[in-house]
């Protein structure tokens, strides 16, 4: 399912807060990503991580993707928090200041690791590494194909501002470029392209606006800080209601030819390729995330089931 | 005792009057005529300004043992409700039963005169102060909480019988003619004062502000006012209209707008002719911002807004999302601002609003209303009168009122405040009975009562978070545990009259 799994909205969640890991299950988002790195002050490293895998080892029907950003592997907390966060078993490990493909490969060896030593099927960990340095940007080809743990890769332009020794701006001309390398080292590689977290939480049109140009370069999500920003990225990746209608007769059309047992898919008598049938099943599945049609659709009906 | 009819144990006789137990919403109608007041006649057209406060309180008549009225229009602003009692006090008048349409947090000013016997009973509601010391029992004195339907009713049927209504005039002439759209102490509507205006044995209009014959246009007419009395002020302007007026920011909390914006989509009343009632909390509003942005995108045009009336509501109007709005309390100066200058802001009195016992009242003809609660239960009952530690601080308002009236009634509550479930297995206090509550929406899910099986069927179809009322319950007890009762002894200090005058709950006093 990894190809068509929903990651519009990747919230963060501070490590640190009650108040706030107690709704995390009520967040609406795809996905949640707490946070024992930026978030968490040097002297609270070690209550969030107890926080944070006491919430998730009492957190029974998750209803969300779950990843936990440890402090890189480098500093002094990351290897704590691996050993701490992995037996309460998350999806992913959102990894900080991934720069290149080695370092993606020395957590992919931790994860390989611990799941070996305690029987947890190889490569039940992800991994989503952070495109967030220009030395990153520029690796990230190699850091999308180093581990098959990677499903997508997540921008970062807080710290890529920094490191290019330049400011943040709401016009993001200055983000343009990074954006564009990341998505097309996410799509060369076959993963997804997540982008960055915009900031200003009380600009919901500048936030739209900017959903809306991620989209149009091929983003399939957004991290996002607040959960007031979950309904307007989703309403921007929301299908348009053509896309759905021409989606469903694409299905319609797999299932006609699974039926009759032929490989060739055709609608209004010509042919339709794979890539269109994985798109409108990708849509089909935003669109059930977004209330406009009643089922979602199986993949395996490209498997002729 | 009796057990009414959602188990709340009740007295047979309270503060020397026999009760009825609450039996059901729409089944009790006494058979009886309405008030009388006695026949006046006054052919003179000389001014009927007496002086002041203490002038009027003479020229009235007021005499121990009897029971007066203020509206709370001026809210915690209020001067008159503090200054009248003073007054009365100073004259050696004792024994004096209090109607007012409600006291607020500033009325704790009063609690020196309960204790000295110049107030002897409360025949209202109450917030704040005085109703923590009765339910404490360090306050001597009896009151039955009432709703702004029930207290009009109450009223209207003489249950009630104000001998001397002194009325907050802001917009006042010497003949008694007034409004209170305009002027210093300016509140808008005075939708709570008509009862009294219309059924006191006495009306005294209190004005800070005297203008020139006539005082146009006439909220109260000169034929029901006796005399009118002149003070320097009648309150704080920045506390008369003091709503802020905002929406929500908390997650949570637009989290629970957005469901209820849900529920009211899938009720199928939202198209042409679309009647609403919502509050002033912020969650309220955001669920109202919602559905004005619904109205705007469908092109709804919609029949008519209700109840306290704020700026939003205004917007609304001006917007021509709705063909009128009906006032009985304006909650911010926006509200006060249109009232005075738009027809299609229509002032209605209590009566009008919410009373039971007439040919109809407005809420009758409400299709969704957004209603608070401070805790509520697995029987969909609603208390927003007592509060965790079991005091009495909070006036019913139109709780119950808009809830029995309403076709669906939606109920918006955190699933946790203070760390105590706002869902439980019993209420404290039953405010508004659950059969006339349509659904509970927390940020943890949406419970549709049974007799409502459509509107519960579309919501699953639309994949809303639908949980079984019970099963919410359980969720919430999961996070906070069973909350301990509070422990209450036998004594009644205060009864919850339901709208129509049967007995729901009572308040009893709290275990030291």
């Amino acid at each position: 399912m990894a190809d068509f799994q929903l990651r519009r909205t990747m919230l963060y969640v501070p490590g640190n807060m009650p108040s706030m890991l107690q709704n995390v299950p009520l967040f609406q988002c795809d996905a949640v990503i707490i946070d024992l790195e930026d978030a968490v002050n040097y002297a609270e490293k070690d209550a969030a991580r107890n926080l944070v895998t006491s919430f998730l080892s009492t957190w029974k029907d998750r209803n969300k993707e779950v990843l936990v950003r440890i402090n890189p592997l480098y500093t002094k907390w990351g290897h704590d928090d691996l050993k701490a966060i992995l037996p309460v078993m998350p999806d992913a490990i959102r990894f900080p200041m991934c720069e290149t493909a080695e370092m993606a490969q020395e957590l992919d060896a931790e994860l390989t690791k611990y799941e070996k030593a305690n029987g947890i099927a190889e490569g039940h960990f992800k991994i989503l590494p952070s495109i967030e340095t220009v030395k990153s940007v520029i690796n990230s080809y190699e850091i999308a194909r180093a581990s098959k743990r990677i499903y997508g890769l997540a921008f970062g332009a807080e710290d890529y501002t920094a490191s290019m020794g330049i400011a943040r701006t709401n016009s993001g001309e200055d983000l343009m470029h990074p954006r564009m390398q990341i998505v097309m080292a996410a799509k060369a590689a076959g993963v997804q392209a997540i982008d960055t977290v915009f900031s200003d939480v009380n600009d919901m049109d500048a936030l739209r606006r900017e959903t809306e140009t991620i989209k149009r370069l091929g983003y399939t999500g957004k991290c996002l800080s607040n959960p007031r920003q979950i309904e307007i990225i989703h309403e921007v990746f929301a299908p348009k209601e053509e896309e759905v209608e021409y989606a469903l007769k694409v299905v319609e059309a797999i299932k006609q030819a699974n039926e009759m047992g032929t490989g060739v898919i055709s609608l209004n008598g010509k042919m339709v390729d794979l890539p269109v049938v994985k798109r409108a099943i990708h849509t089909l599945n935003t669109a059930y995330a977004q209330g406009m049609v009643d089922a979602p659709v199986d993949e395996e009906i490209l498997n002729g089931n | 005792m009796a057990i009414n009819s959602v188990g709340r144990e009740i007295p047979e006789v309270y503060n020397g009057k026999k009760i009825v137990p609450y039996g059901g919403p729409k089944s009790y109608k006494p058979d009886l005529m309405t008030a009388t007041r006695p026949i006046k006649r006054n052919d003179s057209g000389k001014s009927k300004v007496v002086g002041g406060l203490r002038d009027a309180i003479v020229a009235s008549g007021l005499k121990s043992g009897m029971t007066i009225s203020t509206h709370h229009h001026l809210r915690n602003g209020d001067r008159l409700l503090n200054d009248l009692v003073k007054e009365i006090d100073a004259l050696g008048i004792r024994d004096i039963t209090i109607a007012a349409s409600s006291v607020h947090i500033v009325h704790a000013e009063l609690v020196p005169y309960i204790k000295k016997g110049v107030i002897t009973g409360f025949e209202c509601g109450v917030n704040g102060l005085i109703g923590e010391l009765i339910s404490k029992g360090e306050l001597n004195c009896p009151i039955t909480v009432r709703s702004h339907g029930g207290r009009a009713r109450s009223i209207a049927t003489g249950e009630v019988q104000i001998d001397v209504a002194f009325l907050a005039a802001p917009y006042c002439d010497e003949y008694g003619n007034f409004n209170g759209f305009f002027g210093p102490s300016a509140c808008g509507t005075l939708g709570y004062a008509i009862p009294d205006a219309q059924y006191a044995k006495t009306v005294v209009a209190v004005t800070d502000n005297l203008v020139p014959y006539p005082a146009l246009p006439i909220a109260i007419p000169q034929s029901m006012v006796d005399f009118v009395a002149t003070v320097d002020t009648l309150g704080d302007p920045k506390k008369i209209v003091s709503s802020t007026t905002k929406l929500t920011r908390d997650p949570m909390g637009l989290q629970i707008a957005k469901y209820a914006s849900m529920v009211i989509d899938a009720t199928g009343y939202l198209k042409d002719g679309f009647s609403f009632q919502t509050g002033t909390g912020g969650i309220s509003l955001a669920v109202a911002g919602h559905v004005r942005d619904m109205m705007r995108e469908r092109k709804i045009k919609g029949s008519f807004g209700c109840g306290g009336i704020t700026g939003f509501f205004v917007d609304m109007l001006e917007e021509g999302l709705f063909e009128g709005l009906f006032d009985v309390q304006c909650f911010d100066l926006k509200a006060v601002d249109s009232i005075g200058r738009n027809q299609k802001h229509q002032q209605m009195s209590a009566n009008l609003y919410a009373d039971p016992f007439n040919m109809g009242c407005l809420v009758n003809r409400l299709d969704c209303a957004i209603l608070s609660a401070t805790e509520t239960d697995v029987n969909f009952n609603v208390n927003v009168n007592t509060e965790s530690m079991g005091y009495l601080l909070h006036n019913t308002g139109g709780h119950c009122d808009v809830a029995a009236g309403a076709k669906v009634s939606i109920i918006v509550c955190p699933s946790i405040r203070g760390r105590l479930p706002m869902v439980r297995d019993a209420v404290t206090t039953v405010t508004t009975p659950g059969e006339t509550v349509g659904v509970i929406i927390t940020e943890r899910g949406i419970a549709v009562n049974d007799h409502l099986p459509e509107l519960k069927e579309e919501l699953i179809r639309r994949r809303a978070p639908v949980k079984d009322i019970h099963q919410l319950r359980d969720e919430i007890y999961s996070i906070t545990g069973a909350p301990k009762d509070v422990e209450f002894e036998d004594e009644v200090v205060g009864l919850i009259e339901y709208r129509d005058g049967t007995i729901i709950d009572t308040v009893r006093k709290v275990r030291a």
